[in-house]
């Protein structure tokens, strides 16, 4: 694209003849861009060098919001963890949680009860809601509009509600636990999201005409930031990344976990693999989502039972049995001080989380912490193509794919 | 939850063995998921041959990290996990390294290795020969030293803070004199250690 784009002479050669100065084609220079910058959507530091307007190079320098998260695991018992997964994509909490709870699972063999598993998949798409409405809309608001960020995070406030109201924060949930969740659902909850799920399509369409059609919004996304199928393979994208360039690809179908096997929903493609396609992609999940927790809000009502497994070395008895019982006082000190131990082994456990797959190697070596725990970040893998999407647009084109990337830094930098 | 059989993986790992010609030292299947343990050397034909042989087409690099065995002569293990979108496979390939030994950088087969291989650089010391730009990718810059190895203390070294006097950012030795890494285990099963007194059992 670069190389077609020719100089504008009129104006400057016109001022040059003025001032006499010898005429120079080529006016490089380097910018930095954040890591303090609205559209860096966290802490970016992206170092341009910018030919006139026409970006020429990119690099990303990462690592500002690097909190050891990956060191501080391998100190700390299983159980001990997950919180750290919630501050990893902290708008889609639940998500990460999924991954490593599913990780410990695989490790031990723990069946998760019915009730439990339409839980998780209930709040997994209560997070990927959460990410893709603060994802559209900033992306949105990236290019110039204002109401959609303010409209939805309404939305997002309301999802928040529920989290808070099943786990007790509105954000860092720690509620995904090995064998289950912590805690069953009031009906009342039960109601209101199903209740929630009935209005949220009013919403999406006043998000449609808000956006989709929108002449300005058009312009900055529509062949914008352009990855083919080759490119999205070659540099290990997931998510709606490979979907929005067309690529049938979504763990929770070719890789079913949980009960997304028994639940009915589609998986949108795109075309053109532009931001504007992922964007579109990004709008149609969100209503899938909404037809598969009102599957879900349906077949709880008629799924009574535990939302843990009963196995007491893993997870902790019943508050109530601890009062009568001394077996069941044993095994809550058992688990809250030393912890449950995992064999010795490797395993991969990985889900469709809002942004890609998000991953979890564990490594164990048969005690109460983990060896080694590596998060495999679907963002971390999407920024570092920021150099070859941009190469040849323009300045303001960088905010615009950033905003389609959908990066959070928290599971970036980790 | 698993999806591939046990066969599978088995006929998979024959296949990868006959095919890569020496490259592959052993394999392993566990938890329904296939460990490839490879030749560090050989490791950039390998992964061509993974990703354009018909019968294996792991498109994608999942992922790449490093492991620390302290007590190892090759200390480090370079894990590589790949998939394939067409067989709807997962495969881990492993290398062994120490801190002196370069890794062959594979960027040139999956071009997403460039920052998994800097991050590996940067969290282990693990050299990569070949990459176009093995700079440290999270620590801050001008940091010393490889935090994810096991004899990098959990605090590390240096602490930052600002300074209101002298109105900019300081770095000094880190202040804090012990970290609080309680012992639970319990010392009937699992712990190596010995207890005060043990030496009185043997007496």
């Amino acid at each position: 694209m670069a190389d077609d784009m020719t100089p504008l002479p009129t104006v400057a050669s016109a001022e040059a003849d003025v001032a006499l100065v010898t005429e120079t084609k080529v006016r490089k220079f380097n910018i930095n861009f954040g890591p303090q910058h609205p559209a860096a959507h966290g802490v970016l530091r992206l170092v341009l060098e910018l030919d006139g307007e026409v970006v020429e190079r990119v690099d990303p320098h990462i690592g500002l919001l690097h909190r050891g998260t990956e060191k501080l695991i391998e100190a700390r018992t299983y159980l001990q963890n997950t919180p750290y997964f919630d501050r990893l994509d902290y708008v889609a909490p639940m998500n990460q949680e999924h991954a490593f709870v599913l990780a410990i699972e695989k490790m031990l063999g723990l069946a998760v009860p019915k009730r439990a598993q339409l839980i998780r998949v209930l709040f997994s798409e209560i997070g990927r809601i959460l990410s893709h409405l603060l994802n559209v809309t900033t992306q949105a608001m990236d290019v110039g509009a204002l109401t959609p960020p303010l409209w939805g995070f309404e939305q997002r406030e309301k999802l928040m509600v529920f989290y808070e109201r099943a786990c007790g924060a509105r954000l860092h949930a720690n509620y995904f636990r090995p064998g289950g969740v912590h805690q069953d659902l009031p009906e009342a909850l039960i109601a209101d999201i199903d209740a929630w799920c009935v209005a949220f399509p009013n919403y999406m369409r006043d998000m449609d005409d808000l956006i989709t059609g929108n002449r300005i919004f058009k312009q900055r996304n529509v062949d914008v930031g352009v990855v083919t199928r080759q490119e999205a393979l070659d540099w290990g994208f997931s998510g709606v990344m490979v979907r929005g360039s067309g690529i049938a690809w979504d763990l929770r179908r070719n890789q079913p976990y949980e009960c997304y096997d028994e639940l009915e929903f589609d998986i949108p493609l795109g075309k053109n693999g532009d931001c504007y396609d992922r964007y579109l992609c990004r709008m149609e999940e969100m209503r899938q989502s909404v037809r598969i927790m009102r599957q879900c809000c349906a077949k709880l009502a008629d799924t009574p039972g535990p939302v843990m497994t009963e196995d007491y070395k893993v997870v902790p008895p019943r508050r109530a049995d601890m009062k009568r019982s001394m077996e069941a006082l044993i095994h809550h000190f058992k688990l809250y001080t030393e912890g449950f131990h995992v064999p010795a082994g490797e395993v991969y456990a990985c889900v469709e989380a809002p942004k890609g797959e998000f991953g979890v190697f564990l490594v164990a070596d048969g005690s109460n912490k983990p060896y080694r725990c590596k998060i495999r970040a679907p963002g971390f893998h999407h920024l570092q193509s920021m150099d070859w999407m941009n190469r040849g647009h323009m300045l303001a084109d960088v905010s615009a794919i950033l905003g389609s990337l959908d990066i959070v830094f928290g599971e970036v930098d980790r | 939850m698993s999806i591939v059989t046990t066969e599978r993986l088995a006929l998979l790992a024959e296949q990868i063995t006959a095919k890569a010609g020496g490259a592959v030292t052993g394999s392993t299947i566990a938890f329904g998921e296939l460990n490839i343990e490879a030749r560090a050397d050989q490791i950039v034909p390998l992964l061509t041959l993974l990703k354009d042989d018909a019968d294996f087409q792991f498109q994608q690099l999942i992922e790449l990290c490093g492991v620390d065995y302290p007590e190892r002569p090759l200390r480090f293990d370079v894990v590589y996990l790949l998939l394939s979108l067409t067989k709807n496979l997962r495969l881990r390939v492993k290398v062994q390294t120490d801190e002196d030994t370069a890794v062959p950088s594979v960027t040139g087969v999956y071009p997403n290795a460039d920052w998994c291989e800097r991050e590996t650089f940067d969290m282990y010391g693990v050299f990569f020969s070949g990459h176009p730009d093995l700079r440290r990718i999270l620590t801050d810059y001008g940091f010393h030293g490889h935090p994810l190895r096991k004899d990098f203390p959990m605090t590390g070294y240096v602490e930052v803070r600002y300074d209101d006097s002298l109105k900019r950012v300081v770095y000094e030795p880190v202040k804090i004199t012990e970290y609080r890494a309680f012992d639970f285990l319990s010392p009937w099963e699992g712990a190596q250690y010995a207890l005060p007194g043990d030496e009185k059992a043997k007496v």
